[in-house]
Order: structure tokens, then sequence, then C-alpha cells
């Protein structure tokens, strides 16, 4: 079977129905067993503006939205100025002559103008239709059959709108199907079928999976983008699956409700982006002094402030890291692919449970918001299920009971209201064993002294629980590129062409950031070459934790903030150069601008 | 040195307030109205006839957000101003539980302010008793949202400018079911008011002019200075919202006392919760089967 990896890029203005394209033609390929990731870059509006969706189709797995694109389908004459640049050499470019005054022209490419008036007779001016049609000349280019086409537009549209809206799409489908036949091309890569078929979706629904996954009883959101999706996963689906879903009033109320929630017994999650997870700081805080497990998701998007609500970056893990006040435990991962992020919950919710502490994932846009093909029995629907010390009947003490007993691993029996014989009192002030406030008058600095270094000994049993990062790629390398979270994939595959070019080279990748084990990440460390910490904000937040947490100082950095994730060729170009100069400061180029 | 553990016992025979007694006394001064409102409270527990673990009270910070280490039920003492939203979590998650709120003014009118507003709209089955002194206590006596007009405090030296809010009314429009206003000297008046709101199906609200005695000029005489201000609501008809947010923005000399308003037409929060009809989510099994999960899985091909 022929290998290949191709990209179609749909774009237009928001209103158009490139979501709509962008999920028919990756359904498509999923149906036909191919791998896809997407990206879509777009901006903060509801109408007007632009956006720009990138689908890589591959038959091998793919992880990141790729360096090339094959194929642009140009929705509007602004795409077709905008992205014509943008084709690969051999590619093509879809788009509607009636958009256009003077047609594009480029001679290393195909031009494949369509007329939506004469494709489709549609008299009405918004030219509904024109996805359907422009998607299907693509897909004609690259062999797909037009039977799998004819099924999404059924299943997009049948309960929508009804069969009249279907049979005029499916002629439009048809006639723009036989009009590419004739007049284009088609591509010397033809899409087979591979077995199984895939499976289709993003980041934010994987994680809200997840949570379904991990038993989460009690989800509650205030809007965010970039962490909307799971909000609008859960809220259609919580009432089959015996989930309580609120939408609050401010992401204070979010937290401080999961806090509740996960008090009286519930397994319980929240998720926000930087500006409400900064809200939600104080009451983790009090989970941590509580002793409360919760799961707080923070979708990162561009900052400072309100910043960039669609684009993506890796900066508020300082943020995350000195979330509230004082000294608590607290547990900090960050999923390192899409499907990463459903197996975290779980993993995560045992954890917090186990130590009784808050646990926040720290991800991103273009993780959360990115979408990808999975084979569908790789989905793990039992994931293990451990609550720790929880109390919940009469008779699993002896009836001698303090909430914040002193033990050697620092973890207290927990038992949940409604439990009889176990009251206590929980309280964001300090407190003795027994829940009893030490702060106003009752101060006891010997006291202060026990509660704080019990709660802190759950720190040492989450390090020993949290695995190490690995070194992946060959041992003997020139350089080795370290990176956090979601830029496992761009980096994984950076690698792979840095040492497909002679530059051999290998990867530490970092998924459980915090607590950190100093020396068994030193260990792995030590086995670094010309170390390249890759990272999407302007400070080198990674950086600069792991050298407080490790001593450990690389010897160049690579750092994109300008909103849009790294491609691959960025961080191959940003090595190369860091090998062959005296800076120590890469800062790639974004070449597609939307 | 490890602290002995305490063995609970439970209830014997018909409670008594007694039994709600918590391990550790109060620390307010000596007269304060909040007194009597612990004292109502425990009454009220008794009377409804239940274990002490069947409640949960959940309280922000201040003077009066102490109340859940003076009371022998479930406790939480959360954030300043986070108790309600706390306390709806904790009803969703169990709502066998019978959840009461306390706390000040400061807390619920003041920090709390939108969690107020916005847990009446959603009318979740909770009673919320405002400790309502006019004073932010703990913090040695600045102006609260509910300090009137030319009150010289420690920040407001000249006299306070702003209007204060009326808690009452604003009960009434955002959408509490069960809304009340009770004076801490008439116990009696405030146990009933409490047993009644725990009964009613919807968020109950009750406002306790519960005065300090330190921080006000008047001292221990606050009390008199409440008596020539506060009538019983008389001949008022609850069930009239038009009514009773007339009678409710009554303030100074005419300030009403009693129940101004309660709604039985509408459903609580919880009560809408389709999740809930299989009993609380605390006790259901958790996660989701594998034909769940192959049907989501099935809709995203």
């Amino acid at each position: 079977m022929a290998k290949y990896d191709f990209a179609i890029a749909v774009g237009g203005a928001p209103g158009q129905g490139i979501e709509t394209a962008g999920k028919s033609i990756s359904q498509i390929c999923a149906r036909y067993g191919l791998n896809v990731f997407t990206y879509t870059a777009y901006q903060s509006l509801i109408r007007g503006g632009h956006s720009f969706l990138t689908i890589r189709i591959s038959s091998e797995p793919v992880a990141n939205h790729g360096d090339k694109i094959d194929l642009i389908i140009a929705l509007d004459a602004n795409s077709v100025e905008k992205h014509l640049p943008h084709v690969a050499p051999g590619g093509a470019l879809i788009y509607n002559s009636e958009h256009v005054k003077e047609p594009p022209t480029r001679d290393d490419i195909q031009l494949c103008p369509i007329s939506y008036k004469e494709l489709t007779n549609d008299p009405d001016r918004k030219a509904r239709m024109l996805n359907v049609c422009m998607s299907s000349v693509a897909l004609q280019l690259v062999g797909i059959d037009l039977a799998v086409l004819e099924e999404i537009i059924v299943l997009a549209l049948l309960k929508r709108t009804g069969q009249a809206v279907v049979d005029a799409n499916i002629a439009a489908a048809r006639a723009s199907y036989d009009y590419a036949a004739e007049h284009f091309t088609p591509f010397d890569v033809q899409f087979e079928r591979q077995d199984p078929p895939l499976a289709f979706g993003s980041g934010n629904m994987l994680m809200a999976m997840g949570g379904a996954a991990a038993g989460v009883k009690f989800y509650a959101a205030y809007p965010m983008s970039p962490s909307t999706g799971i909000l609008h996963w859960m809220a259609p689906n919580a009432r089959d699956l015996g989930i309580i879903v609120r939408q609050c009033e401010d992401e204070i109320s979010v937290v401080n409700m999961v806090i509740g929630a996960a008090h009286t017994g519930a397994r319980a999650m929240c998720a926000t982006s930087g500006g409400g997870f900064a809200l939600m700081s104080e009451a983790i805080g009090s989970a941590g002094m509580m002793e409360i497990p919760i799961v707080v998701v923070n979708v990162q998007r561009g900052g400072p402030s309100t910043g960039l609500p669609t684009k993506t970056e890796q900066g508020d893990l300082w943020q995350v890291l000195g979330a509230s006040q004082g000294d608590f435990p607290k547990i900090v991962v960050s999923p390192t692919s899409i499907m990463d992020g459903f197996n975290t919950i779980p993993e995560l919710f045992n954890l917090v449970d186990k130590f009784q502490c808050p646990g926040m994932v720290l991800t991103d846009l273009s993780l959360a918001e990115g979408h990808t093909t999975f084979v569908p029995d790789s989905i793990n629907w039992q994931p293990k299920i451990d609550r720790g010390e929880l109390i919940t009947e009469q008779g699993q003490t002896d009836g001698e009971y303090l909430r914040y007993q002193i033990t050697d691993s620092g973890i207290s029996p927990r038992a949940i209201p409604g439990t009889p014989e176990h009251m206590h009192v929980v309280a964001t002030d300090d407190h003795d064993e027994d829940g009893g406030l030490i702060s106003d008058e009752f101060t006891n600095p010997h006291k202060r002294r026990d509660i704080m270094e019990k709660r802190q000994r759950k720190m040492e049993g989450i390090v020993e629980l949290l695995p190490p990062p690995t070194l992946e790629g060959p041992e003997d390398a020139e350089v080795t590129l370290i990176g956090w979270g979601s830029t496992h994939g761009v980096i994984d595959e950076a690698a792979q062409l840095l040492t497909e070019v002679g530059i051999a080279t290998n990867h530490i990748h970092f998924k459980w950031l915090y607590p950190m084990d100093e020396d068994a990440v030193n260990e792995v460390l030590s086995k670094a070459a010309h170390a390249i910490i890759v990272e999407c904000n302007y400070t080198g937040q990674f950086a600069r934790f792991l050298r407080g947490e490790t001593g450990f100082k690389a010897d160049g950095h690579i750092r994109k903030y300008d909103g849009e994730p790294f491609m691959p060729h960025h961080v191959v170009d940003g090595a190369r150069e860091l090998l062959n100069s005296k800076t120590d400061l890469y800062v790639p180029y974004q070449e597609i601008v939307v | 040195m490890a602290r002995r553990a305490r063995r609970e016992r439970p209830i014997q025979g018909a409670p008594t307030a007694r039994d709600f007694k918590g391990d550790v006394n109060p620390d307010w001064c000596a007269g304060c109205g909040d007194f009597s409102v612990l004292n109502s409270l425990q009454n009220a527990y008794a009377k409804l006839g239940k274990g002490n673990h069947d409640h949960l009270t959940v309280s922000g910070i201040g003077c009066s957000s102490n109340l859940p280490g003076y009371i022998k039920t479930y406790g939480m003492h959360t954030l300043h101003g986070r108790a309600l939203a706390v306390a709806t979590g904790a009803k969703f998650a169990n709502h066998e539980l019978n959840v009461v709120v306390t706390g000040g003014d400061g807390d619920g009118y003041g920090i709390g302010g939108n969690h107020f507003i916005h847990t009446m709209r959603k009318n979740i089955d909770l009673l919320y008793i405002v400790m309502n002194n006019e004073t932010y206590g703990l913090t040695v006596g600045q102006a609260s949202p509910t300090t009137i007009v030319g009150e010289q405090t420690k920040s407001t030296p000249f006299g306070n400018l702003e209007t204060p809010l009326n808690p009452v009314a604003m009960a009434i429009v955002s959408g509490a079911t069960y809304v009340a206003r009770a004076f801490s000297s008439d116990g009696k008046q405030l146990a009933e008011l409490m047993y009644n709101g725990m009964q009613h199906k919807g968020f109950a609200f009750i406002d306790v002019i519960s005065p300090c005695v330190t921080w006000k000029k008047e001292k221990m005489k606050i009390f008199d200075y409440w008596k020539e201000r506060v009538q019983s609501l008389e001949s008022h008809d609850t069930s009239d919202k038009a009514a009773a947010l007339a009678q409710a923005v009554k303030t100074g000399h005419e300030t009403q006392l009693g129940l101004f308003y309660h709604d039985t037409s509408r459903q609580s929060l919880n009560e809408m919760e389709p999740v809930l009809e299989n009993g609380p989510i605390a006790h259901q099994p958790l996660g989701i089967t594998q034909e769940q999960g192959d049907a989501i899985v099935q809709r995203m091909m």
C-alpha cells in the first residue's frame, strides 16, 4: 500500500461552512481509515474575519498539522489572494471563478476554477452549497468515492434540514464531482481505503470523554474559548451518562461548586482558559487546604489578559504552578497528545482522590481544538478507578474519627457528608487534626507546623507515582529537543526530520510537570546532547521552571509566541540555526497568516 | 502529639437543640446577636428530626461564618463570599442532605453578591441565613453593603456616602422562593422561619438583623435602636410578589419582620435535574458502561 502525507486546507469567512467542510472531509478520510490531524486558525468574531482550516491526511499516524498544504479550497476571493502562495508546488487551488476578476496565476500548481451558479443553479446569493461543491472537487482529485461523500452529506444535514436540502446538496456534489473529473487532473496521490475505519474527535471532546470514563458526576463551566468544547460535549451527553452539568455565573462559582460536589463525594471537574483560571486561583488553594480532590483543566490561549482568545500559547505554566497563596500539595499535568488527553483525566482523578488535593490539567488550543482520528477500540472506557481512603458508610472506622489525622503518608481518611458518626468541619482557615481552627485566638505554632508537614508529606507520595520523562529516539544524538505537553507530536516529527538530514536528534518530553522528581529527571537530562527547549511562550517558562527544579541549563531555546502553533519545520530550522550560530534563542517566522 | 480521636455518639431518641451543640464554644463578643441565631438554628435542626450527619452547614468568612464550628453537623467553612457556590455543588452531589448556608452581610452581599443573585435565580434547594449586622466585624468595623448613609465607620470617617442595598427586595426580584427577615432578639420566630425554610423546596432566604455590639457606636443599646425600628408583617399575603416587594422596600423605622414571600409553584433546580432521579450522584457507580462508550465512539465515525 502506498504511503502518503497530504494536506487539504479550507479558507473562507466564518459562516461559509468551513467547519462543516473540514469536518466532512475529515470524517470521509476517517471512514477510509486514513489518519487525520486538523488545526483551524480563526479569529474571535461571530461573522466576518477569516478562517483557515488545515486537514493533514496520512496513511501513517500524524500528530500535528504538518508543514505543507497540497490542496486549498478557497471559499472566498480573500482566500484566493491570501493563500495562493501557500499551496505547495505540484498542488492545487480550488476557487469560484465568479469571485475573482482576474484569475490567479501560478504555473507550478493546478488552478481549479469552478462556477457555483453553473454547477448548482442555486439562485440564493449566499451560495450555501459552495463548501459542498468545492469539497466534492477536492475529493475527486484525491480519488475518494462519491458515495462516501453522499453518506456524509446525509449524516450532516438530514436531521437538521430535511430531505429537500439533502437532495440539493447531493445534486451539487455530483455535478461538482463530475465537473472535476472532466476538467481537472487528479493528484498522483490517490487515497486508498485502510482498515479499520477510524473515529474522529477533538482534544476537548476526548478530555470530556476521559472525564466520563473516570466517573465525573459533576461538571461546571463558564464559557471561555478555547475550553468551551468540553462544555459542549458534556452538555448534550451528560443526562444519558448520569453527569450533572451546570453553567455558572463566573469561574469563581464554577470551581467552588466543583469543590462542594467533590467534598460531598462526587468526582467533579471543570475547565476554563487562563483568565478563568486566574479567577479560580483562590479556590484551588482552598481545595488544597480543605484537602478536597478536584480536577481543573486550563486550556491555554494567548495571554496576557484577554490576550488572543482564539490562538494558542503555553503561557500559563507559572500561573498554574503558582496559583493561590501559600504552600499546598497539588499536581500539574500536561497531556502530550489528543488521545493522551483522554487517558490523563482518569489518571489524574485517581491521584487527586488518593492524595486529596487539586489536580490541574494544563493544555492549550492547539491540542484542545485540534482534531485527530483514532482507532475506535483504542479507547479504554473502563479505566482503573481508585478513590483512595474514602469513608462513605458507618462502620468503616470504629467510630473514632479525625478528619485531618496526622499520618506518615500525610493522607487522612476522608469521610463524605451524610456518613453517620463522622461529622467534621472542613475549613479554609488552618486547622488541627479534628478540623478545629488554629487561627484566630487559638493560633498554635506547633499545631500549625504539624498540619503543614502532614499536608506536604503527601507530595512525597505523589512524586513517587509520577513517571519521569523518557529519552525518545537514538541514545547517541547530536541534538536533544526538550518539550512539554501539547508539542510532543510536532517535536517528535522534527526530531525525525533532523535525523533524516544527518543531525541525529532525540527528544525528552514532559507530561507530569509538578511535583518533579529532581533525581529521576536529572538522570534523564544527563543523557541529553546539545539541549534545546522548545516551547510556545516568550520568557521560556518551562526552561526556567526546569532549571529551578533541577539546575539544568539548556544550550538553546526555540520559542514561539505569535499565537500559531509550531509546524515541524519551525523546530527543524531552529535546531539547525542554533547548532550553527552563537545565539541561544530562535524564534520561528510564521509564514501562514490568517 | 497526635490528638486523640473523638468518638461520635448517635442521637438517642428525638433530637434536641443540645444534640446540635458543637465541640467548640463561639468566640463571638458577649452580647452579639449571632448567639441567638446559632441557638435558633440548633432548635430548627432538632425540630427537623434527622441525625446530625443528615445536615451540612456551609459558611464563608467573617464573624458569623464561624458558625459551622459551633454546631454539630457536617460543616464547610469555605472562602470569603463563596459559600453559596460550594453549597450548590454539595446539594447537587447529595440532594438528600439538608444544606444550610450561614454568613454575614459582607460575605453574602459584598464579595459574594454575584453568587447571591444567581443562586436565588437558580432556586436550588438551600436555606441561606445572613446575619446582617451592617458592618465588617472581623476586620474591625468598616462600612458594609448594608451600612446606612451617613454612618461613620473606620473606612468612612466622614460618613458613608453609598446607599445600602436591600437584601430582602433583591431576593424577591432575583427569584428566591422563600424570603423572610427576622430580628435575632426574637429567637422563637427565627427558629420557626428557619424550620419552614428548611422544609421549603427551593431557595429559602432569611435576612437576620443580628446587631454588632462592638463596632456600632450604640454598643449594647444597638438592640434598643433596632426594637424602635422593626414591626411584624401583618395581614400580608405571602403569595403576592408585588405586595411582598412593597413591604420589603420599607426600611428605617418601618422595617418589616416575618415571611415576605413564599412561592410553592416553582420546582427547585435539583428537582428539575433528571440525573438525580436515580438518587444522589455521590452514591452512583462511577464511570460509564462499555455500551455507552461504544455508542459515543460510533457517533464520532
